[in-house]
């Protein structure tokens, strides 16, 4: 697809797409990320698969892995940053989490609360 | 290599569909051959199918909504027909049938009929709104719409060849699993949609783009014009709201070809969790079809009213509302399910909240007409027939926010009523207003006042026969979807539901002759200054039709009403503004891209393009630019004496 009405439409001069500074940089960026997230993918199988940590603890552990993968991800591959011109993306990321909060979270409660109206039976068959 | 395709798949024994698709298939074949014989295939191909102008791919877009609009028309009458029939008898459609037509009619009504419509009219008004020349991705939006055309076309197929699925025009396991449904229909429902999802959702990335990134120099977001920003929020729902149909439908595919259990009664899968899905998309689809109704009445009624709309950031506000409550409500179409009341009570008081935005945006609508000097065109006489529909059909629906009231009706054709009510006073009135209101800028010349005005009092009366029947059938106990029925209560109200057909389908004719008058008339109604309804934002600013880039420079937007401005500047001074100095402009090339992804769904190397662009050279901008300057110089004197004789 070419976007060619972009050069002439107006648009202020620090409105670059990401990555659009420079290859040498770009690709210590990626790589760096690169580095990072196996360094977090090593360590949650580590975690997992030795007695390491404390073993109820895991779960939580794992999770604060898995989170900073998704910033990893944010910030060296989606190029999420606070600058000024990033604004959008930061609303675009913060309307998503939003919806998927929403639909994961509303689906959970709902679905749980699916019997809410049916008589109380006892010997009901296992689900 | 056909699978399941044999020529069992049409059906021999059912003379209604097998007409009926020779009809349609003779009519079309005849149209081909009429294009073909007259040499039009070349132009048509090069002007029209392969190209990526946002103008001709709304154009597009928008007729293939109508047509698809009056194709679930013809459903709605089969099916009211039908039940007029079929009081303590068989009536003249068997089940199977009757099935596959209101699943049919839903189906083509939203997916192919609504959506294309008002994505039609976002993709042609929304780049001239801004003062831009063409959307963020121009390409993209040839495919989006040739993934909905192919989507729409599978659809149409599936009366004749197999069958549609007879599941409701959203197919609710297990009924839509193969146990109940072995046969092909959910599988056409399920690759026509997901096919033209796909469309849906690149153009509202497309459109998305184009209204963050793309704007005329100092339009700031509360310069942009009332439909940009329901555009904008209208493809923000796309975007956030269409991969979840993506991934619903995706999970039917596998429980129906490759035996997995998401949806099923056993082996763990719930079928209850398709409804909770397939409801958390189809509420915010619902505020998609709305959104850029509510924007295109802000225009029409700004504009008729010869007054700026009134409270413009409360109706930013409003709109941005119901953008983000409207993916709080969908519990709504399920409270029967079986819930507790703490969820019931929660998503109940979430959906009358809507009511507040909504109920804000009337009262903006109203305070707008409110001491201006009203014009009753067509496109107001909607705006106003919709303001009355909108507010009985809403509160119809704060009825339904109330569980309780919810379990007598659920399912009922109150329901039905109300969403009708509620969708056509709505979507379908507004599409019928912005088309009378930007024809002129497409084609460049006005549809004829008094065929649109009886089509108006047509629709809008029928409207009424046909719902507030259906109110009463609904409130006297009466389901959606029955093929025959013994009550004879309910007797009287389906006639009336049947004569209520009948008068919009006069008003469905009015438009079509509406259509054919205006063409014949188009010397007599020629829009020579690019502004026929003395607008007030930039796309009234350029010619109508607008050349292929929009505008020969980027005007510069100085507040909320840039045309308004620069038009009440000529007027005061005599004087347009002074010729700019003309520069070449680069055009995106038209590609064949989208037209042969959509078809053969491979991505293709043979519509590939060498070069992107074209330049339009400075003295072409020059030449078509000084033919609007001249019809507006023409304009302004003659503006000069209608101003010294009423002074």
């Amino acid at each position: 697809m070419t976007d060619s009405t972009r050069e002439h439409a107006p648009r202020d001069e620090d409105d670059s797409a990401p990555g659009d500074s420079g290859v040498a940089k770009g690709i210590t960026s990626y790589l760096t990320g690169l580095g990072l997230a196996a360094q977090l993918t090593v360590a949650s199988f580590t975690l997992a698969g030795t007695d390491f940590i404390y073993g109820p603890g895991l779960p939580t552990a794992l999770a604060v892995l898995a989170m900073a993968q998704i910033g990893i991800h944010l910030v060296f591959f989606l190029h999420i940053t606070t600058a000024p011109d990033n604004t959008n993306n930061v609303m675009a990321l913060a309307f998503g989490i939003f919806i998927a909060f929403l639909i994961v979270g509303g689906s959970i409660w709902i679905m749980s609360h699916l019997n809410g109206n049916m008589m109380p039976m006892d010997h009901s068959m296992p689900m | 290599m056909l699978g399941k395709l044999s020529w069992d798949a049409i059906p021999w024994d059912q003379p209604i569909p097998l007409i009926a698709g020779g009809i349609v298939g003779l009519i079309l074949l005849g149209v081909i051959a009429w294009i073909v014989v007259r040499g039009y295939l070349p132009y048509l191909w090069r002007e029209w199918i392969t190209s990526v102008d946002h103008k001709r791919i709304g154009v597009m877009y928008t007729l293939l909504g109508l047509v698809m609009l009056l194709r679930g028309f013809v459903d709605a009458i089969m099916m009211r027909s039908q039940q007029a029939l079929a009081f303590q008898a068989g009536g003249y459609l068997p089940p199977e049938h009757y099935n596959q037509v209101f699943s049919a009619h839903g189906v083509i009504m939203i997916f192919f009929g609504a959506m294309p419509v008002v994505i039609g009219l976002m993709n042609f008004v929304v780049p001239l709104q801004l003062g831009i020349r063409d959307v963020a991705f121009p390409t993209l939006n040839s495919v989006s719409f040739w993934l909905t055309a192919a989507g729409a076309l599978l659809v149409n197929i599936s009366l004749v060849v197999g069958e549609l699925a007879r599941t409701g025009w959203l197919p609710y396991p297990p009924l839509s699993e193969v146990s109940y449904s072995p046969g092909v229909g959910p599988d056409y429902y399920v690759w026509a949609l997901q096919i033209s999802g796909i469309g849906t959702l690149m153009s509202g990335i497309n459109l998305v783009t184009t209204i963050l990134k793309m704007r005329a120099p100092g339009m700031g977001y509360f310069r942009m014009p009332m439909f940009c920003w329901a555009a904008l929020t209208s493809n923000l729902l796309i975007v956030a709201a269409f991969p979840i149909l993506t991934a619903t439908l995706a999970m039917l595919t596998l429980d129906r070809y490759l035996g997995f259990h998401f949806f099923t009664n056993e082996a763990g899968g719930n079928m209850m969790m398709f409804e909770n899905l397939i409801w958390a998309w189809d509420h915010p689809e619902v505020y998609i079809l709305l959104l850029p109704a509510l924007g295109i009445f802000s225009e029409v009624i700004s504009c008729f009213s010869g007054k700026p709309l009134f409270g413009y950031r409360s109706m930013v506000l409003a709109t941005l509302w119901i953008c983000l409550n409207g993916f709080m409500t969908w519990l709504h179409h399920f409270f029967t399910m079986g819930a507790g009341p703490g969820v019931n009570t929660a998503f109940g008081i979430s959906t009358a909240l809507i009511s507040v935005a909504t109920g804000v945006k009337v009262f903006n609508y109203i305070f707008t007409m409110y001491g201006g000097t009203i014009r009753y065109t067509t496109p107001m006489l909607w705006a106003i027939g919709f303001l009355v529909a909108f507010v009985i059909g809403g509160m119809t629906g704060v009825l339904l926010a109330v569980p309780p009231a919810d379990f007598q009706l659920h399912n009922s054709l109150f329901l039905v009523a109300h969403f009708h009510n509620v969708i056509i006073g709505s979507t379908v009135f507004g599409a019928f207003a912005g088309l009378t209101f930007w024809f002129p800028k497409a084609f460049g010349f006005k549809l004829d006042e008094r065929w649109g005005q009886r089509a108006f009092w047509f629709t809008f009366a029928g409207l009424w026969a046909t719902f507030l029947s259906l109110y009463m059938a609904g409130l006297l106990g009466m389901t959606r979807r029955m093929q025959h029925y013994d009550v004879p209560e309910w007797r009287p109200w389906v006639l009336l539901v049947r004569a209520g057909t009948v008068v919009i389908f006069l008003g469905v004719a009015c438009q079509v002759i509406q259509l054919v008058v205006s063409i014949r008339n188009r010397h007599a109604l020629r829009d020579e200054t690019g502004e026929p309804w003395d607008g007030r934002s930039l796309e009234w600013s350029t010619a109508s039709p607008p050349p292929v880039f929009n505008f020969a420079f980027m005007p510069n937007v100085e507040n909320e009403e840039p045309y308004w401005t620069i038009k009440q500047r000529a007027v005061e001074t005599q004087n347009l503004a002074q010729e700019p100095d003309y520069g070449p402009i680069h055009m995106p090339r038209n590609s064949p891209t989208g037209f042969i992804y959509a078809f053969f769904a491979t991505f293709v190397v043979f519509a590939w393009r060498d070069k992107h662009e074209y330049e339009i050279p400075a003295e072409e901008v020059a030449r078509l630019d000084r033919e609007r300057r001249t019809a507006r110089q023409a304009w302004l004197r003659e503006s000069a004496v209608r101003l010294g004789e009423s002074a």
